[in-house]
């Protein structure tokens, strides 16, 4: 059995890994924008954020499912195939993005205004402010946030392998489910829990380490 | 040093336009500390942060040190508010930063040496006594040393002007103290001219030149800290100066109660030392009931304040009072 799950917790833990780096590349900007362009943000744009507001919220109410199968073609583009782990990171990354976007958002929002008035008041510049306050400020609030993201990855590449993704989920899925093999299918679903759970305690642990508050 | 024109500020609510500054003209000199004295939501804020334009104006202008601050693009305001200092209620330090780090955090926006960081930030935590503090974290601070921290913070770049938004209110009474005397010495030693708003009017007693009254959104009154103690003009200066912990509340008083006529005295330190009520009893065919008395101790000098009610002669109360206007006091028929 474990010639089986190795592998595919291999792939898994590949798989979450890129898709989280390139999820946070995708996303970490676009909850920076969302911060700083909203109504009293320190780069007001009004319109910008409704559009950028907007879009995310489209892209968040998609089914994952379908998100991934509309964005398979792109992963052709990208790396020359639509099948396997390394194809599932993009579609992987992209619709975690949104989800990215908002959760950096609302951690950065958690950054007391009077701080960045100070800054304001000690000629900041915005980016300035937004590497020397607001993401160190934020820091274990977003720590928090990429340990949620990490998790829903998870989730989301056990979802991947259903459609030809590879990692635990697919083992779970094609010898588990349809091959009648239960016990595979039960030790692929205690490590995707144990993984959650670990990462959820490190997550939570490094959080606590980092916060001076 | 500072001079503010005309100075009005507009806010588009959901309930139509309010002015929370309206038309104010003040002129404050260098190395002045002067305070602007408002009750809550009078405008004093909203006023302070004009002048470093985290409130953009809406009409008038504001000249600091020359430069006409409402004219500047956003690249020389950035600079410009580099000398300018300010501090706040609620301090705003950088939660996941050390002290250290927080008072060097003006120098490092500027990029500056690491050395030259050092000796500065050194010095500052010097001047605030906080030197064993240098590697805490804000969490770990009582609220006067993270108020310490804040003001070496604001000083770190030697600014010439620095303006403090209720820095003591969220402070206890004996911490306050501490914080207006740390001002004063900022004040000698830096050169600084401050501008200061506040609720309280032990703030204005302790360390005010100058004082401006603020309410809804006009200045009503301006003065120097003793002339406003003597005789305050409006009546928001007199409630203020009653709020005093020292001062009865000359409202209570119905002057029907005690003889004829009720009268305020203030004297300063000097004419303190005489004894003119004495020497009036003994002029004057009058009683005289003293009903409340206090002494208040400003920055230079103290002054007095001593309600009598009189009684008698009209005529000899007329001119026992006019007796008491040539030693110098003021006098104030209730
Ligand atoms: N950004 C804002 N938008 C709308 N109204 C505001 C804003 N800031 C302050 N005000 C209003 O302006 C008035 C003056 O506020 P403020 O300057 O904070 O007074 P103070 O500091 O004297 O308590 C208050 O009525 C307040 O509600
Ligand atoms: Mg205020």
């Amino acid at each position: 059995m474990a010639e089986l799950i190795i592998p595919s917790l291999l792939e898994t833990l590949y798989m979450v890994f890129f898709s989280t780096i390139f999820s946070l590349v995708l996303g970490f900007p676009l909850g920076v924008l969302l911060v700083i362009t909203e109504k009293g943000g320190i780069w007001e744009k009004p319109a910008f954020y409704k559009i950028l507001d907007g879009i995310i919220n489209i892209l968040r109410s998609f089914p994952f499912l379908i998100l991934m199968i509309l964005l398979f073609p792109l992963s052709r583009i990208i790396v020359g195939k639509t099948i396997g782990t390394t194809a599932t990171i993009v579609p992987l990354s992209i619709a975690a993005a949104p989800f990215v976007a908002r959760v950096i958002e609302s951690s950065l929002k958690e950054v007391d205004k009077g701080v960045i008035e100070l800054s304001l008041s000690m000629g900041a510049t915005i980016p300035q402010i937004i590497f020397k306050v607001l993401i160190p400020e934020a820091m274990p609030s977003l720590i928090l946030g990429i340990t949620l993201t990490i998790i829903n990855i998870i989730g989301y590449s056990a979802m991947a392998g259903a459609i030809g993704g590879g990692g635990l989920g697919d083992l779970a899925i094609r010898f588990g489910l349809y091959g009648f093999k239960t016990d595979i299918m039960i030790v692929s679903v205690i490590i995707i829990i144990l993984l959650v759970q670990g990462i959820q305690f490190l997550g939570n642990k490094l959080a606590v380490m980092i916060n001076k508050k | 040093m500072i001079k503010i024109e005309n100075l009005s500020k507009k806010f588009e609510t959901n309930d139509g336009e309010i002015w929370p500054v309206k038309n104010v003209n003040l002129h404050i000199k260098k190395g002045e500390i002067f305070g602007i004295i408002g009750l809550s939501g009078a405008g004093k804020s909203t006023l302070i942060r004009c002048l470093n334009r985290l409130e953009e104006p809406t009409k008038g202008k504001i000249i600091i040190d020359g430069v006409d601050i409402t004219s500047l693009d956003k690249n020389d305001l950035r600079n410009s508010r580099k000398q300018i200092g300010m501090i706040f209620q609620h301090f705003n330090l950088l939660s996941q930063k050390t002290v250290f780090e927080n008072i060097a955090f003006p120098l490092e926006l500027e990029k500056m040496d690491k050395h030259i960081i050092n000796s500065k930030v050194n010095r500052l935590l010097n001047f605030v006594e906080l030197s064993d503090k240098k590697y805490a974290y804000p969490s770990e601070l009582s609220g006067g040393q993270k108020q310490r921290v804040a003001i070496a913070r604001a000083l770190v770049n030697n600014p010439k002007v620095l303006l403090s938004d209720e820095a003591t209110s969220a402070l206890d009474p004996k911490t306050t103290d501490s914080i207006l005397k740390l001002l004063n010495e900022t004040r000698d030693e830096f050169g600084l001219t401050i501008v200061l708003i506040t609720h309280q009017m032990e703030v204005v007693k302790d360390i005010c030149d100058r004082v401006a009254i603020m309410e809804n959104g006009e200045i009503i009154e301006t003065n120097t800290a003793l002339e406003l103690f003597r005789n305050p003009k409006t009546k928001t200066a007199k409630t203020f100066i009653n709020s005093l912990k020292s001062n009865i509340v000359e409202e209570e008083i119905n002057p029907k109660d005690f003889g004829d006529k009720v009268i305020r005295l203030s004297f300063l330190g000097d004419s303190a030392r005489k004894p003119i009520v004495s020497r009036m009893i003994k002029q004057f065919d009058i009683e005289v009931n003293i009903l409340s008395g206090n002494i208040n101790n400003l920055v230079n000098t103290s002054i007095g304040h001593l309600i009598l009610g009189l009684s008698g002669d009209d005529e000899e109360i007329e001119k026992a009072i006019d007796y008491l206007n040539k030693q110098n006091v003021n006098v104030e028929v209730i």
